[in-house]
């Protein structure tokens, strides 16, 4: 027993050295960072809350990127989720070719990432892209996708929401493990199909539809590549997410300081969030393992 | 008589009616259900075809309708967008993601699979507070440690070159490959692994031969995920990488944007679809590793 407590340690090692070298102490040092003025060249200059104070009081583009990021996140997470629910209910039926439903729907969360991705998006919304001549065989004028600032912040939500395939597979691989006997007898009961799912599926669900909310939050706040590749943050900053904003003071304008302090911003809205979910599964989230016991 | 099996007949009638009803219900909620899920799928993937399709456009076609089949297939997209306009070809860039790629995706097998073996097996003091610490890390953005991370390879003399990319995963710092590991490993049977040690062996001797075996499926996502996220990571290289000479694909195809000009499109297109050969042919070659991984990872633990 005694020599195991020094095993478990031994095969912990690479993650505690990680842990404390790679996340600790940066951690705590951007904190440190973020009440300095640091340009990479001296060294960091104490300046106490004025970095705060001039995020919240006199910095119009972080107002704006701020509000463009909630704006972004609030939208795309709860409609990629519902998409991404909505088709592996349909996918969960009885059904012919589901295997290559699921691969074909899963292919955008492979690629969705990728630089090459955000180019073909690029292309596919330019003036005279592949959308805008799909939208002109119908019969509609084509749209100003990149000029005008909602429609260029919503082609960024979609190139997320193309990738609701690995929510997709979670969610499935969940209804798929519901035991049918609930069904039978919600239909023995008289439930329709729709009562079925709202009062017998969804709250299955509930410990997934957590796990997916609090993981694409989280993600969805640190969007980067899209905005980068196809917008640009444009226009009038109308996709200046934060993690943009946080990049070009870091290392395109070297104001570590500055840079620190809006990371935290993010940090703490995330981190507030991320507790509100927590805190509040507690009342939502259903635990079939937890009642029972 | 009658009076008693008239009724029965009746309901049989209805019955039946209610089961063609069934039937007939079933068969137009199946259509709509089919063309559905063939509608979503189809303006999924046509982008992708579309891509496919117009790298062997020539550059005029590529704007002049949405059909995907190029009228007369070149490949002159794929030569010139292959050359660059840097000293260096596309093989070179490829060359590069390779070299940052195979030794991340090692040291990640490797570090993962030691720290998960020792939160599923081993009991030792602070053990839920650093398996706590491990899902902290996995909800962790990184934007909050990235800038003192970086002074961090600065003052090492570690950046424009591939440490700051492979070193963090070698010591186990994607948590999200711990946490899957951690959960696969613990709904496995301990039997052999007692066996093992019954026959003397010791605890990393288990590890080799019984564990990493039986962990077969979960590694083998655990490298795809690690080689897919690699292959598309953008903002670690573009941070740490200076040097074209360096590049990998995701930084070489920037590159390309910003240096053609007025947008050279069939060579964008054309090197677009090179990059995201390598990910689709090991997704395909191995997709059941995929779907099984990120289940996995979805459930609860």
């Amino acid at each position: 027993m005694r020599s195991q407590r020094f095993l478990g340690y031994a095969y912990l090692t690479p993650y505690l050295i990680g842990l404390v070298i790679f996340t600790a102490i940066p951690f705590l040092t951007s904190l440190y960072l973020s009440f300095t003025s640091y340009d990479l060249m001296s060294s960091p200059q104490w300046t106490g809350l004025s970095n705060y104070e001039r995020l919240f009081t006199r910095d119009r583009t972080f107002d704006k990127s701020l509000t463009v990021t909630l704006i972004y996140v609030f939208s795309t997470v709860p409609l990629k989720l519902a998409f991404a629910l909505f088709i592996a209910a349909i996918l969960n039926y009885k059904l012919k070719f589901i295997n290559f439903f699921r691969t074909a729907f899963y292919v955008p969360s492979i690629l969705g990432g990728s630089i090459a991705i955000a180019v073909l998006w690029r292309y596919l919304f330019s003036a005279e892209g592949l959308v805008n001549m799909a939208i002109g065989a119908v019969g509609f004028a084509p749209v100003d996708w990149f000029g005008d600032p909602t429609n260029a912040l919503f082609t960024i939500t979609l190139l997320r929401c193309w990738q609701f395939g690995s929510a997709m597979v979670i969610f499935l691989a969940a209804l798929q493990s519901i035991d049918k006997s609930l069904y039978e007898a919600a239909s023995i009961d008289g439930a329709g199909k729709v009562t079925t799912f709202f009062f017998v599926t969804l709250p299955l669900l509930t410990p997934v539809i957590f796990f997916n909310l609090v993981m694409q939050m989280v993600q969805a706040f640190q969007e980067f590549n899209g905005p980068y590749i196809i917008t640009q943050g444009g226009p009038l900053k109308s996709t200046y997410l934060l993690p943009l904003y946080i990049y070009e003071e870091a290392f395109k304008k070297f104001n570590m300081g500055y840079a620190s302090a809006i990371a935290w911003v993010l940090f703490a809205i995330i981190m507030v969030l991320t507790l509100v979910a927590f805190w509040s599964s507690k009342k939502w989230v259903y635990y079939a393992g937890d009642k029972r016991s | 008589m009658t009076d008693l099996t008239l009724p029965k007949t009746a309901a049989r009638s209805s019955d039946e009616a209610a089961a063609a009803k069934r039937a007939r219900m079933d068969l137009i909620s199946a259509v709509v259900r089919y063309s559905l899920l063939f509608g979503v799928g189809f303006l999924m993937l046509y982008p992708l075809i579309w891509l496919v399709g117009a790298s062997f456009k020539t550059n005029s076609e590529i704007f002049a309708g949405a059909g995907f089949l190029p009228e007369s297939p070149t490949v002159e997209g794929y030569v010139q967008g292959w050359q660059t306009s840097t000293p260096y070809t596309f093989g070179r860039f490829f060359w590069n993601s390779f070299l940052i790629i195979l030794p991340k995706v090692i040291g990640t097998a490797i570090s993962c699979t030691m720290v998960a073996y020792a939160f599923a097996r081993f009991e030792f003091p602070l053990k839920k507070v650093l398996f706590g610490s491990v899902i902290a890390v996995l909800l962790l953005p990184n934007v909050v440690t990235r800038i003192p991370q970086y002074i961090l390879f600065r003052d090492l003399g570690w950046l424009d070159s591939f440490l700051p990319l492979w070193v963090p995963s070698a010591l186990a710092g994607d948590a999200f490959f711990v946490f899957m590991l951690v959960q696969f490993l613990r709904s496995l049977p301990t039997d052999m692994e007692e066996a093992a040690r019954v026959d003397g062996a010791n605890s990393l001797q288990t590890l080799i031969f019984i564990v990493v075996p039986m962990l077969g499926p979960a590694l083998v996502s655990v490298c795809l995920f690690q080689f897919m996220w690699t292959m598309n990571d953008f903002l670690g290289p573009l941070i740490y990488i200076s040097s074209v000479d360096k590049y990998p694909v995701s930084l070489a195809l920037k590159l390309s944007i910003d240096t053609t000009e007025a947008f050279e499109w069939n060579r964008i297109l054309a090197m677009s679809v090179l990059t995201i050969t390598p990910a689709l042919v090991v997704f395909f070659a191995a997709q059941r590793y995929f779907i099984e991984g990120i289940s996995a990872g979805g459930r609860k633990g």
